[in-house]
């Protein structure tokens, strides 16, 4: 795996406020890496430091082998960024914006003409070519802004929040968009969405005050849930008594939450995260009970996220 | 088209693109006209000479160009765009420089535009050219150093009022440093060489100079290190505000 972003140590303090620290990390071809964490986690900070806008404090970044410090138009070259709220400059028309967009990357005449073109077609701009983008709704201003990130083809894309304040439809085009674009580059994005994170992501890392806290794929993520692997049953009336006593004296099973209050359905929690779908469908069979959902639970994202950055004692 | 190019293009075509190409010169031409015909009695001195014409210019662009230069760079920090620009393979120098131009640029637009008073000076009369022609360059750098000043004020800020009251005061200065009333002050007390210090610092002395008729190269030096420092000055102040 060709290393196309490299993060050294990467640290940043606005005066007295550590925004970022000692951040180290490699993102690969082929990766799409998720960036997770509350508001002011450093997530941006991060990012405006890969890109070359913000000159951190201490440590290196490295995109396509070129140090952002050291040879930074080199490196620019290789990235292609969306900064948060999609920027840009609104009386300009998408083509005459995309078009100086090229130039500056020292597109010209039949070369320059043809990416514009074809940038716009890959995320349908064709019709808004010619309004000011300052009339354009949000989600043909993103749109803008994603076009003007992946005009040269780069080799490394950063996107903070691509998909903020999209409609489904919109955010589900942009989804297949980094998904088709994510098999020849490095992608890092940002999100508040954690769906997204299941949708596009080969790889998610929360950030809380500015450090890494986890970096994993999706999937142990989720397996760091508490319902990593619950079982949820819900059976229809009206036996009920014992059910929870059966249940909690199953092999494996750590608890049975009653999720309502009718005593029907219930979250069955295993030890240690260990599988128990085995261990309750062979209860329900023999106690005979008319099952009306039977499902394997496998982590709340969100949940994982709040244990994660929300201080211990604040948690509810 | 190197990328200083680029984004003297972008940013020349921006000022048409919007009201404020027609706003500035329709009101540069009016006032400049208006100080002409009235405050400088062009007709009644019956001389035929751009003098009137140019002697306001100091308080015209005192006024007029912070309020053209208060968007410079305020206005890429506000709308976000200046991440978009120092993340493209651009020099803090060649965006500093293509902007700078193009401003500087269009007010040289708007100064040509005067044409029709030169116009009207060679057909009532037989003025002396080279002096207007020398006028007109004077004129010119000395946008160029307003210009500057108010780019690094835009720099400094993403608020354009704040930007344009300050870029007024500090060419406030540049500009009084000449006047006889503010180096009365000094001169009484302060030695010589102090009291020409002073006024060596001034627009009014330089373009004075030139709108004489006298292309001396020490006040095209002033100018236009005036304006590299104001420059160097912008892209100092970008470096360091880049982050807020």
């Amino acid at each position: 795996m060709d290393a196309m972003v490299k993060l050294g140590q990467l640290r940043k303090t606005f005066g007295p406020i550590v925004a970022v620290e000692d951040v180290s990390f490699t993102v690969g071809r082929g990766e799409v890496l998720g960036f997770l964490g509350p508001n002011g986690a450093g997530k941006s900070t991060t990012m405006k430091m890969i890109t070359g806008f913000l000159t951190p404090t201490g440590g290196t970044v490295k995109v396509n082998g070129f140090d952002m410090r050291e040879q930074p138009l080199e490196a620019k070259r290789s990235l292609g960024y969306l900064p948060e709220g999609a920027p840009a400059y609104g009386e300009m028309t998408p083509l005459s914006f995309l078009t100086f967009i090229g130039e500056m990357r020292g597109f010209r005449r039949a070369e320059l003409y043809r990416r514009v073109s074809e940038t716009m077609g890959t995320v349908n701009l064709e019709g808004v070519a010619h309004q000011p983008i300052d009339t354009l709704s949000k989600g043909f201003k993103r749109r803008v802004g994603l076009a003007q990130a992946i005009l040269h083809d780069p080799y490394v894309l950063i996107l903070d929040e691509p998909t903020d304040g999209l409609d489904p439809n919109q955010k589900h085009e942009v989804r297949g968009l980094i998904k088709t674009m994510a098999r020849e580059k490095a992608i890092i994005l940002s999100t508040h969405v954690l769906e997204e994170v299941h949708a596009v992501c080969t790889r998610a890392m929360i950030i809380a005050k500015g450090k890494v806290i986890t970096d994993g794929t999706p999937a142990e993520l989720e397996a760091r849930s508490r319902y990593h692997n619950a079982v949820i049953l819900r059976l229809r009336g009206p036996r009920t008594d014992g059910v929870q006593v059966t249940l909690e004296g199953l092999p494996g099973v750590e608890r049975a939450e009653a999720l309502d209050g009718t005593a029907l359905e219930y979250r069955i929690l295993p030890k240690d995260g260990q599988p128990i779908i085995g261990a309750v469908s062979q209860c329900v069979h023999r106690q005979d009970w008319d099952v009306v959902e039977l499902s394997v639970e496998h982590g709340h994202l969100d949940e994982v996220f709040r244990s994660l950055t929300v201080p211990a004692q604040a948690l509810t | 088209m190197g990328r200083i190019g680029v984004i003297f293009k972008r940013e020349l075509v921006g000022y048409f693109a919007t009201p404020i190409a027609a706003v500035f010169i329709i009101i540069f031409l009016m006032l400049a006209g208006a100080f002409t015909f009235y405050l400088g009695d062009f007709f009644a001195r019956g001389q035929s000479d751009l003098i009137p014409f140019f002697d306001f210019h100091p308080w015209l662009y005192l006024v007029l160009i912070p309020a053209l230069a208060m968007r410079l760079w305020a206005e890429e920090r506000r709308g976000g765009t200046i991440e978009l620009l120092f993340t493209l393979p651009v020099t803090l120098w060649e965006a500093v420089i293509g902007k700078f131009l193009a401003a500087w640029c269009f007010t040289g637009i708007a100064l040509g535009l005067t044409f029709p008073l030169w116009v009207t000076v060679n057909i009532l009369g037989e003025p002396d050219n080279g002096v207007i022609l020398a006028s007109y360059l004077g004129s010119f750098l000395m946008a160029g150093g307003f210009m500057a000043i108010g780019s690094c004020t835009s720099a400094l800020t993403k608020n354009q009022v704040i930007a344009f009251v300050i870029s007024v005061i500090v060419g406030l200065g540049f500009v009084l440093s000449g006047f006889s009333m503010v180096l009365d002050l000094f001169s009484g007390w302060a030695p010589q060489f102090v009291v020409e210090l002073i006024s060596s610092f001034s627009f009014l002395t330089h373009f004075n100079a030139l709108s004489r008729g006298v292309v001396d190269l020490r006040d095209l030096v002033y100018f236009l290190s005036l304006i590299g420092f104001w420059l160097f000055a912008t892209a100092l102040m970008l470096e360091w505000k880049k982050a807020e």
